[in-house]
């Protein structure tokens, strides 16, 4: 069949199925490949693992914080990880390896590129949908097995893997090494193994989609800056995924298959000389920080990109710097791939190298700053609408400036060696990888959930959600900083026994967790909302927030085929706010010139 | 088709002018090419870092290497002139030199075997060897046996195609992918021939 005849009967199906043929409910909502059903159901999994992160967390707080209190009641749950009431150190080391992973990999990733992505792309690029929504279904569903895979890894002997998310050598390389490096390591490896498979299918799509599809006008240059930032995002993801899948193979025959590749020789593991030997296991920190620093930025470009798209509307001002944005974008994709070095600083390089990593890290600071105040400027004098959905945008760009003030320390070598593996570490990066994501996730939450479910989010559990959410991620965060300065090493069991931490022991892990607890106060007002809203009536119109770009110009929720017999076509820029010549304060994407004559 | 097939699915925006299905291709040879980029980076790495490494001269018999490789960009040019047919609609051609490409393939991978054997029988594995050096064998064995599974799978996509071409279902555009990959997979061979064995 030649493309053509593909495209058209493709098409066919698409307005069929829209003009009221319908597909059963499994075709339908479960193995749908409707873009927005996927995308709905990434953002549905994606909100499932964060609470099951959260829950990790939780644990490891309770840990931290009492060390020495016995928990019984803990122990009727989990007899064997809480044997007598304490929590055993190897369960420890599992929850923190498996709370990194599933909020990285589950929960942010799901969540922004994965379910916003899916959500998003053709609906602001005019398509119908992706380029190959079978390929797409199929990475819903590789996704899964990939999820059940990590959570099963907690019931198998030894328990999870336990050597953090970097899964570092030779730690995850010999089988014996702790309990969590046998089977429990085997399976977090083929559970990330399948996101990769299931991201690159995402991303192929993506990226297809987004050069191929879009509707007649929607230049690059007239793209909304998610769909930018989703475009650079995918791009980086393909470039660093696949050295991480070379690792992650020679990492699996070091571990099945007798190979030495990262296993040096004379290593003794539980008393016993290991026969390999030639390897290294900084071969592995170089290709995991090759992927591990761009995906960093995978998932903080598309809520950086959200943040800017909730903002606008709220803010009635054109985005400042359309163009300076896109280009920061890509000047952060570019430099996010010569940066790795940062996490090594300790690792016993050279110093000369050492610099070079420095100043990339620092550079990359530029581009980042710039698009903060790209973002602050856009509010500077718009006539502000402080919806909940702007608020959380606004948040974001509080966080983002936090993270990158604790960036610059550690991206300082001499300064590094100070912090590096220490709290501090941790507060930088929840900041970032925490709480921009987090953020921009909500941002784009209450901004879009009219277009998905027909319904708009309750403001006033929306605020309250808002302020219980952003301020004790301050406590939390923030307090972790300074645990981080005061010498509080990361990742370890129980900091007691070491006298230097005295002073700051007995309160700090304590206000970390009450903040902590506050915060999972306030994302009960979330369920709450989510609960009353999907209970209530629709009443959310086309276009609630009176935006520009091409979604709002769908039905709420928009009908498979997204657009109706007609597709759209693009006549302008996507944010043209603040026309006073017309009646209303904005032009849409689709309006045609001569429209806008006739209503001046 | 239906009166709204003028509406079409897809806009008429292309990527550097290509279609949507050979932008894919590309991406996902780009993708793919990093993989190969990770292994053979981390055996630069590991290569620079062993104090000593087995002589390419004595372990491997070059002559049939080189034969090997000449098979192999000989298939290359088998599979650059089926696209060129496929695109003037010369089946006749595209059939024969497809399957002319599919032969050389699968006789690389012969002699792939036939390479492995020798070592095996001189004790070189993917985990040991005579020579001590571990890292010799593991990244030989990885980075070639994946290069060859390579092979393996463009083998079986131009099975597919050739099939297709002489029930006459083939098209141009399917044959140019396939060839894309084709081309790909030798290239990689050609890093993956200096690297080893030349230097
Ligand atoms: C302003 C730009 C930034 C700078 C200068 C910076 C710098 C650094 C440095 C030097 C480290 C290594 C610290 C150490 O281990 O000793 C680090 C860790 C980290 N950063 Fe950033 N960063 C920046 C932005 C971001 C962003 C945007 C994200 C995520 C979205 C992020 C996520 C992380 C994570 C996850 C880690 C810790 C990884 C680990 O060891 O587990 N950073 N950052
Ligand atoms: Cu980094």
């Amino acid at each position: 069949m030649s493309e053509e005849a593909m495209a058209t009967s493709n098409e066919a199906e698409l307005l069929e199925t829209s003009e009221g043929h319908e597909l059963g409910f499994i075709r339908k909502y479960v193995f749908s490949t409707d873009h927005k059903v996927i995308g709905i159901q990434y953002w549905f999994t994606a909100g499932v693992m964060g609470l099951v992160g959260a829950l990790l967390a939780g644990l490891i707080r309770m840990q931290l914080t009492w060390p020495t209190t016995p928990f019984p009641f803990l122990e009727k749950i989990f007899p064997v990880a809480y044997a007598g009431g304490f929590m055993s150190p190897e369960f420890y080391t599992s929850l923190v390896t498996m709370h990194g992973t599933i909020m990285i990999f589950f929960f942010v990733s799901l969540g922004l590129v994965a379910g916003f992505g899916n959500y998003l792309i053709p609906l602001m690029v005019g398509a119908r949908d992706m380029a190959f929504p079978a390929l797409n279904m199929l990475s819903y569903w590789t996704v899964v097995p990939a999820i059940l895979i990590a959570g099963a890894s907690f019931f198998v002997e030894g328990g999870a893997a336990a050597s953090g998310w970097t899964a570092y050598p030779p730690l995850s390389a010999v089988p014996s090494a702790s309990p969590g490096s046998g089977t429990g390591q085997t399976l977090w490896l083929i559970s990330v193994a399948l996101f990769i498979v299931s991201f690159t299918m995402g991303g192929l799509n993506y990226v297809t989609t987004i050069f191929n599809l879009r509707a007649k006008g929607m230049s690059l240059m007239r793209m909304p800056l998610t769909i930018w930032s989703l475009l650079i995002a995918s791009i980086i993801g393909l470039l660093a995924f696949p050295p991480l899948t070379a690792a992650a193979i020679l990492l699996l025959l070091d571990r099945h298959f007798g190979t030495s590749f990262y296993l040096p020789e004379g290593l003794y593991i539980a008393g016993e000389l290991i026969p390999n030997g030639g390897g290294s296991p900084l071969l592995w920190q170089h290709l995991f920080w090759f992927l591990g620093h761009p995906e960093v930025y995978v998932l903080i470009l598309p809520a950086l990109g959200i943040t800017f798209e909730v903002l606008v509307p709220f803010a009635r001002r054109p985005a400042f710097g359309y163009r300076t944005t896109v280009w920061c974008l890509v000047a952060i994709a570019g430099l996010s791939m010569v940066v790795w070095g940062h996490h090594m600083f300790t690792s016993g390089m050279n110093p000369l190298v050492g610099e070079f990593f420095s100043i990339g890290t620092l550079l990359i600071t530029i581009p980042s700053t710039v698009i903060g105040v790209n973002m602050i400027a856009t509010l500077w004098g718009g006539k502000l609408r402080l919806t909940t959905a702007a608020m959380f945008a606004i948040g974001t760009i509080c966080f983002f400036g936090v993270g990158g003030f604790g960036g610059l320390f550690l991206g300082n070598a001499a300064a590094d060696i100070q912090l590096h593996d220490t709290a501090f570490v941790v507060g930088h990066f929840h900041f970032m990888i925490g709480g921009v994501t987090f953020l921009g996730l909500l941002a784009g939450s209450y901004y879009w959930f009219p277009k998905m479910f027909g319904r708009v989010l309750n403001e006033t559990l929306g605020k309250l959600h808002f302020w219980l959410t952003v301020v004790p991620f301050y406590g939390v965060f923030g307090t972790m900083h300074f645990y981080g300065l005061a010498g509080a090493p990361r990742r370890y069991y129980n900091l007691t026994q070491y006298g230097y931490l005295d002073s700051v022991n007995g309160w700090m892990p304590l206000v970390t967790t009450s903040f902590a607890a506050a915060m999972v106060v306030g994302q009960c007002f979330f369920l709450l909302n989510l609960t009353k809203t999907f209970l209530g009536k629709r009443n959310a119109d086309n276009n609630p927030w009176e935006a520009t770009t091409l979604e709002w110009a769908a039905a709420s929720p928009p009908p498979h085929g997204n657009w109706g017999p007609e597709a759209p076509v693009v006549h302008r820029g996507p944010y043209e706010y603040g026309n006073s010549d017309a009646d209303e304060d904005y032009v849409h994407q689709c309006v045609p010139p001569e429209r806008v004559i006739a209503l001046s | 088709m239906s009166s709204h097939s003028a509406e079409a699915l897809t806009s008429d925006a292309t990527f550097l002018g290509m279609s949507w299905r050979k932008t894919m291709m590309w991406v996902f040879i780009i993708t793919d090419g990093l993989l190969f980029a990770g292994f053979l980076a981390s055996y630069g790495f590991a290569r620079a870092a062993a104090p000593e490494w087995p002589d390419a001269h004595e372990v491997f018999h070059l002559w049939f290497i080189s034969l090997m490789t000449f098979v192999l960009i000989s298939s290359s040019a088998t599979m650059a002139t089926a696209v060129a047919a496929a695109k003037r609609g010369d089946h006749a051609t595209v059939k024969k030199m497809i399957l002319a490409t599919i032969v050389g393939g699968t006789v690389f991978l012969g002699m792939q075997a036939v390479e492995w054997n020798a070592l095996f029988a001189q004790s070189v594995t993917l985990s040991s060897n005579p020579w001590g050096v571990a890292a010799f064998g593991n990244y030989f064995f990885t980075i070639t046996g994946f290069h060859g599974t390579h092979v393996l799978s463009g083998v079986i996509i131009l099975a597919v195609v050739w099939l297709k071409a002489r029930s006459g279902r083939a098209n141009a555009e399917g044959v140019e992918m396939a060839g894309l990959y084709w081309h790909f997979v030798d290239l990689v061979w050609v890093f993956v021939f200096t690297l080893f064995y030349l230097i």
